[in-house]
């Protein structure tokens, strides 16, 4: 019987699957998300072609689900993340990532006079546009908008 | 308000606003008393300014309070390395109350969240000084008798003036409309602008000052200062544009004040001092009769 040999991805029984994720961002959406803490059998693939994003990549974690808002976290580095919930290697639910209110920790403050660029002090920001994403500093009260965002 | 920190001046309501505003008033017709009696306040200046420091002390003392601190970070533990973080865990212990003035901006909100009691905002960078906003707010009800439909001139500048833009903010509140006049280089950033359309508020831009100040109750002056300026030429065309002098204030309303923060360099001539309009010496000592009445309301003493 003739093994075919195929390399990409494999399917899993049950868990999450992230998909359209920017390639360049795959290792921060590992971090927010704390991939590289959890015990699941993970299988990422990376610069996959993708018509939207150029290259993409895709994490697949076996056996675990996520909270939208832990999710959610992931909004600033994969907005148009797609998730699909498998259970018994079916598509059960689809979901899209949302950006949230308020985001903690993740983003850097632009503002290099800001304290949080010069004490350990986790950022806070609150989302004052949704579309292209604009962050105000809980702490020094300035904007950061998407061109000058930088991740922690 | 007990236990409250005071950070930015968006942290209190306009009926808490108007609650010190009152109290206040109370202190400026009793400035001495025993009221901190037994108190510490511990006043830590990361970066001097002497001015905002002795008006603190000031109104700490005439109130029998006790004051421990340091006045610029030289003679800090700073200087042996020491972080925000841990300077203010050790002196949360040693006080009822921490006043701060620090140049990283957002250094108080975070103070506010790491100390015991609580946190006033004596500077953080550019970005606010809420004691001096209602200082400055005190000083217009006090000399127009209302903080409503007033006429408020911002002159000199705009552009980086964080009390210009604090007090623009706060007197958003009342219905004011504004005029600003400052050189090109020094204008009122947009996104000031676009806060006071959005709230549907009239304000003028103008790059000299005119006739049109005879409409106005508080013309607020600012220092417009040399190292703003990319070039130095520009400065030198602009530095006498925005003086002050005493015949400009001919034909300007009776109930007119001028207000300065200070300290004054040149932008108000001197020969404006002896006119009953200018109004700044006065709003120093204002400044200590507010100060009272902040420390004492945050301490859940009146």
């Amino acid at each position: 019987m003739k093994v075919t040999k195929q390399l990409s991805v494999s399917a899993i029984e049950n868990g999450t699957v992230i998909d359209h994720v920017p390639a360049k961002n795959l290792f921060k959406v590992i971090q927010i998300l704390g991939l590289d803490k959890i015990d699941s059998q993970i299988t990422f693939g990376t610069n996959l072609e993708s018509k939207k994003l150029g290259r993409k990549a895709i994490i697949k974690i076996s056996g675990h689900f996520f909270q939208d808002e832990d999710i959610n976290r992931i909004a600033l580095v994969a907005p148009d993340a797609k998730l699909n919930i498998i259970r018994d290697y079916e598509v059960v639910e689809k979901k899209v990532v949302v950006v949230p209110d308020t985001i903690t920790g993740i983003a850097k403050c632009m503002n290099p006079k800001c304290i949080t660029n010069f004490e350990c002090v986790t950022t806070r920001f609150r989302v004052v546009s949704k579309k292209n994403v604009s962050l105000k500093c809980h702490y020094c009260e300035k904007i950061t908008n998407q061109e000058n965002m930088q991740m922690t | 308000m007990k236990n409250r920190s005071l950070v930015s001046i968006d942290d209190f309501s306009t009926e808490e606003i108007l609650r010190i505003l009152d109290l206040t008033e109370e202190f400026e017709r009793e400035p001495t008393s025993k009221l901190l009696e037994g108190k510490v306040v511990a006043t830590l200046f990361f970066e001097p300014s002497t001015r905002t420091r002795l008006s603190f002390e000031s109104a700490i003392n005439r109130l029998g309070g006790k004051i421990v601190g340091f006045s610029d970070a030289s003679s800090s533990s700073v200087t042996k390395g020491e972080t925000l973080n841990d300077t203010i865990r050790t002196v949360t212990n040693y006080c009822d109350l921490i006043v701060m003035r620090h140049p990283s901006e957002g250094s108080a909100r975070f103070a506010s969240e790491i100390a015991t009691v609580p946190v006033i905002n004596a500077g953080d960078g550019a970005n606010q000084h809420p004691t001096q906003t209602l200082l400055d707010l005190y000083s217009i009800r006090k000399t127009q008798g209302t903080l409503n439909d007033l006429n408020i001139f911002l002159v000199g500048d705009l552009k980086y003036g964080r009390t210009v833009h604090s007090l623009m903010m706060a007197m958003s509140r009342w219905n004011a409309t504004f005029n600003f006049i400052s050189p090109e280089e020094l204008k009122m950033p947009d996104e000031f602008k676009l806060y006071l359309d959005n709230l549907g508020l009239k304000y003028y831009e103008h790059s000299d000052f005119t006739d049109i100040v005879s409409r106005a109750d508080i013309i607020y002056m600012t220092r417009v200062q040399k190292e703003r300026f990319s070039d130095p030429i520009e400065y030198e065309k602009v530095k006498n544009v925005y003086v002050l002098r005493n015949s400009m204030l001919k034909n300007t309303k009776p109930n007119l004040r001028i207000l300065h923060p200070l300290p004054r360099v040149n932008e108000i001539h001197q020969d404006v001092d002896s006119n009953p309009k200018a109004y700044y010496f006065e709003q120093a000592l204002n400044g200590v009769f507010t100060r009272q009445a902040i420390l004492c309301s945050l301490l859940g003493i009146k």
